[in-house]
């Protein structure tokens, strides 16, 4: 301030002035500072929670963690369905300087060829960074080896053990267990309409088929989580939160290997089917079909050449021919008509008729043959179901209609699910005025009746059906489900699955339960029984029925002649049985597709299987509890074993033939 | 109060005591925010740490000379100061898209810095020796000053710098006491200026910087996620805050320019508000102080001067926290003292030595 003040310079007023403004300005500046920290306030304050919850968003990732899949084991204790480790070489993108040069580097040590590469660029471009991408997705053991010996040139390119389905005995159990495959778009959106689609954010395989299916829930276990603090780059920082998944659980099947394995050796490749089941609680112990194929190809995904090879045989090996296939029950059935026949009145056990080789229905010419073509001569129903014969049987459901016979075969569960654990089932064909209606728009002759008697016609049956419905006979009326399920393992204990009974088939005179039993009896105790020769000798007393279905019409007079027909166009060999006879425990059903008579071609498979499983209970007596000595156990009510498994069984309706 | 204030060792070092005090207490918080944005680099620390050392030697060296010595020096470092600035649009270094720095061959140097002091400086001692409140005519004079390096800063173009730059000789002219009539004319001028200088003067970016800053969601991975992801940090600081080290938006790199620009993000997330009042009071004091030394300033030279390096200083923190909790666009403009870098950081400390010089030289001119 070196100038002269000018004269008329008042200090004091612009020393007043200065003041006031100052004043001005510290109320400026503090209205100012509290607008800051108002909104500052209602930053931290008011919305704190809303920000705090992006803050976590930003850096919290949640990332599942899939369970690993329950294990099946058959009812002794034999895994049939297990995890195994697969090794894959991944490589996290983000830490590798000279990507090209590390690739064609790891092509040349482990032998890749140029469709590994391809295929690896293919997925680095979907895959989120940071994520690993697999260079290999299965290495062999060698090259494992090798790699882990070179590891430490190659930072950023790991191992990664993954577990996968493997199914021991291969092709041996394929349509009961069914297999696991990738998850694909259909499962997707299904998943998503049930609301599982979170449970699943882990999961790479899904049942397919058979019991992997039907129990997927069960099996699949619940996944965990793991809970990451990221970088903006979302590069993992630390783990702030680990959930384990829960295992699916371990089950236990009814089944037997042994016995299965036997089927499949008496099925020998050829098309047909073994059931059999534990007649006092309707345990399934075995359920072949055959042909059959490798689950395991389905597992890692098939190749399409592979699998339209399936597709396509003619074999028609994909289907489940136990529960889906559809045959004629033929003579099978004889025992339920002759208790329809005893039931209605319209015989007596004393009632004989006259065979002279054919039926005809009154007043009409047309006329129904006897496989016999010179007849029975006079039979009573024991001779009837003994001998199969089929002029017994014409004029049976002649008598009673077809009406009432419809609705008593549905009892024994024709022409219906049998509820067994599994989806591929189908219903097969009871037949009735309504039914034919529905499905040709035609009404009902009389001359559909006829057929019906013996098993043929429009009536078709599954091999489960056959077996189910021979169980229900054998336990006199008492219905109980084929069940594939034994038990179920979990963490708290082991939960046996109660039978599942239905309500009871009740007669009007109990005693003709024994009439048609006596029956079957006789068809393999006695020397007129037609399948006397494949039971002779046995250890124990069994009772059972052939069965012979025509696959094709033939005209009246016409001489059937195995020899002379195309194979496809043979008879389908069937047979029913049980044993003992006094107190049934095991039933089974065989039907060989296009192996000619029943007796001849079937009868020995039935026996072959009944003598197995009583050479096996010799051996080793089935013991429920023997595996699962120790554990708790506890029995499941109905609506329990519902809830652990709502999948309800879907007409897939695929004919065998 | 003033005869024992002289005699004591600080009045004779020229030093303000509670100023300093202030100023240390920024520096302290400075260093402890600065350890943790920048993620325990102790490199940066220490380059910091002699900064705050340079800026505190510079104040301690200005407040050395009496306020008649600014006064006579106003002039021509404003003039040489345009010059440069003048230097810079026609032979400037281009950095970040803008024409700021010289290269002088040894180091890189932004003449706008300069301009921070001078023209408070300047705009006082014109306005000072004329009568006050200043005639109409000495009024646009003062304008023109202000007018003629607000432009040349705004086009090379710094936005924020050109803001600070004007805003100080406006303060000066404010507080020389022009008519309230003549502030709100020009308040109305601004105004209805506010379409030409969008539609004509401003470049893209900046356009773009207030679309962005009016709807920040609209891009929020673009544009508007610097101030979504600040905006996250503060609220999410909630009242006490994460804890110092613990601030997450900050530590995991979700926070863009954490320890320049938007480092008070980084102490809001870790410090919360009660680390904000904190804060903001320590400002207060220094402001308050700052505005005690100018009323108490002899003469109005000293007072203008005082009076608007302080309000100046004022706007960095009024335009740095509004615009890193979202209430102003996103100009470049640093908090004060806190946010690590060099440049701003000196100049503050100058100002503050001319503050102690205009505040312990009193006596000394009085006798």
């Amino acid at each position: 301030m070196n100038q002269p003040s000018v004269a008329m310079r008042d200090h004091s007023a612009e020393s007043a002035l200065f003041v006031r403004r100052v004043v001005v300005s510290i109320v400026f500046v503090l209205t100012l500072i509290s607008i800051l920290f108002l909104n500052l306030y209602y930053l931290q304050v008011e919305s704190f929670q809303v920000y705090k919850t992006r803050s976590n968003d930003n850096r919290i990732n949640v990332l599942p963690v899939a369970p690993n899949r329950g294990l099946i084991y058959d009812r002794n204790g034999v895994l049939l369905a297990e995890n195994r480790p697969i090794f894959s070489l991944e490589i996290t993108t983000e830490k590798i300087a000279d990507l090209e040069q590390t690739v064609n580097d790891l092509a040349q040590l482990l032998g890749l060829d140029q469709d590994d590469i391809d295929n690896f660029y293919r997925q680095k471009k979907r895959q989120r960074r940071f994520k690993p991408v697999a260079l290999v997705p299965r290495l062999t053991m060698e090259q494992a080896a090798i790699f882990s010996v070179n590891q430490h040139h190659y930072e950023g390119v790991n191992i990664e053990a993954y577990l996968k389905r493997y199914y021991p005995y291969g092709e041996t159990l394929t349509h009961m267990l069914g297999y696991v495959g990738k998850i694909n778009d259909r499962d997707v959106i299904r998943l998503e309409k049930e609301g599982k689609s979170a449970t699943y954010a882990a999961t790479r395989d899904i049942g397919k088929q058979g019991i992997e299916r039907y129990y997927e829930d069960m099996l699949h276990g619940v996944p965990g989580y793991q809970e990451v603090e990221v970088n903006n780059r979302g590069k993992i920082i630390r783990v702030l939160k680990f959930v384990p998944p829960e295992p699916g659980k371990d089950i236990y099947l009814n089944i037997d290997l042994a016995m299965q394995q036997k089927a499949k050796k008496m099925l020998d490749g050829r098309r047909g089917s073994v059931v059999m089941l534990d007649a006092n609680d309707g345990g399934v112990l075995a359920l072949a079909s055959s042909p059959s194929y490798d689950p395991n190809l389905f597992v890692h995904g098939i190749s399409s050449k592979n699998y339209n090879a399936l597709l396509h045989s003619k074999d028609r090996p994909l289907i489940n021919r136990a529960t889906q296939g559809r045959y004629p029950p033929a003579s099978t059935i004889k025992m339920q008509m002759a208790l329809l026949g005893l039931n209605e009145g319209v015989v007596t056990p004393q009632t004989r008729i006259w065979d002279p080789g054919s039926w005809q229905i009154p007043n009409t010419s047309k006329r129904f043959r006897d496989w016999k073509r010179w007849g029975h001569g006079w039979v009573d129903v024991y001779h009837a179901i003994e001998q199969s014969c089929d002029t017994y049987f014409y004029d049976l459901i002649y008598q009673v209609g077809i009406d009432k016979t419809s609705e008593f075969m549905k009892q024994f569960g024709f022409g219906d699910y049998t509820g067994i654990d599994i989806a591929e089932e189908t219903r097969a064909v009871m037949p009735s005025r309504g039914w034919k209606r529905a499905r040709f728009n035609q009404p009902w002759y009389q001359g559909d009746t006829i057929s019906v008697g013996i098993g043929q016609g429009y009536w078709t049956a599954t091999p489960i059906q056959l077996a189910h419905a021979t169980a229900n006979l054998a336990r006199r009326g008492e219905i109980i489900v084929p069940r594939l399920l034994k038990s179920i393992r979990t963490v708290s204990g082991t939960f046996e699955v109660p039978p599942d009974h239905k309500p009871p088939i009740v007669l009007n005179n109990d005693s003709h339960w024994q009439v048609a039993l006596d029956g079957m009896y006789g068809v393999v105790n006695k020397k007129t029984g037609t399948a006397h020769k494949a039971f002779a000798d046995t250890a124990y007393v069994a009772a059972g029925k052939s069965g012979t279905a025509q696959v094709i019409g033939m005209k009246e007079d016409e001489e059937y002649d195995a020899e002379k027909l195309a194979e496809h166009h043979r008879d389908n060999a069937m047979f029913v049985a049980y044993a003992p006879f006094d107190n049934p425990e095991v039933v089974t059903s065989v039907v060989v597709e296009n192996a000619g008579g029943g007796s001849s071609h079937a009868a020995p498979v039935a026996r072959a299987m009944l003598d197995a499983y009583f050479e096996r209970k010799q051996a080793q007596p089935f013991n429920p509890s023997f595996s699962l000595s120790n554990s708790l156990q506890s029995n499941l009510t109905r609506d329990e074993l519902e809830t652990l498994s709502d999948e309800q069984p879907e007409s897939t309706e695929v004919g065998a033939q | 109060m003033e005869r024992r204030q002289e005699n004591t060792i600080w009045y004779k070092l020229h030093i303000d005591l509670p100023l300093l005090l202030g100023l240390l207490g920024l520096m302290t918080i400075s260093l402890i925010v600065l350890y943790s944005a920048g993620g325990q680099d102790m490199d940066l620390m220490l380059r910091q740490a002699v900064r705050l050392g340079f800026g505190l030697i510079t104040m301690f060296v200005l407040a050395q000379f009496s306020p008649s010595f600014y006064a006579r020096w106003a002039m021509p470092v404003f003039l040489a100061g345009v010059a440069l600035l003048v230097a810079v649009l026609l032979v400037g270094h281009v950095g970040k898209g803008a024409q700021r720095w010289l290269n002088l061959g040894f180091f890189m140097f932004q003449p706008s810095e300069i301009m921070k002091l001078a023209m408070p400086l300047m705009v006082a001692s014109y306005i000072g020796n004329k009568n006050l409140p200043p005639s109409l005519k000495h009024t646009f004079v003062a304008c023109a000053i202000i007018l003629t390096p607000t432009l040349l800063i705004s086009k090379q173009p710094d936005l924020g710098t050109s803001l600070l730059v004007a805003a100080s000789g406006v303060f000066a002219l404010f507080l020389a006491g022009v008519s309230w009539k003549l502030i709100g004319v020009a308040v109305a001028g601004a105004s209805a200026f506010a379409p030409v200088l969008w539609f004509f003067l401003m470049h893209n970016y900046q356009r773009q910087r207030v679309l962005t800053f009016l709807n920040p969601e609209s891009d929020p991975l673009g544009s508007g996620y610097h101030i979504i992801q600040s905006k996250i940090a503060i609220g999410s600081g909630g009242i006490f805050g994460k804890g110092w080290m613990q601030g997450t938006q900050s530590q995991l790199d979700f926070l863009p320019e954490r320890h320049t620009d938007f480092i008070f993000a980084v102490y809001s997330e870790e410090f919360g508000l009660v680390g904000i009042a904190l804060l903001l009071l320590l400002y207060i004091f220094i402001i308050c102080r700052g505005l005690y030394i100018a009323s108490q300033g002899q003469s109005a030279f000293s007072r203008l001067t005082a009076g608007a390096l302080t309000l100046t200083f004022f706007v960095y923190i009024f335009v740095n926290i509004g615009m890193v909790s979202g209430l102003l666009p996103v100009v470049g403009v640093p908090l004060p003292l806190v946010s690590y870098g060099g440049t701003s950081m000196v100049t503050l400390m100058a100002g503050f030595g001319i503050l102690m010089s205009i505040h312990t030289h009193k006596r000394l001119l009085a006798n």
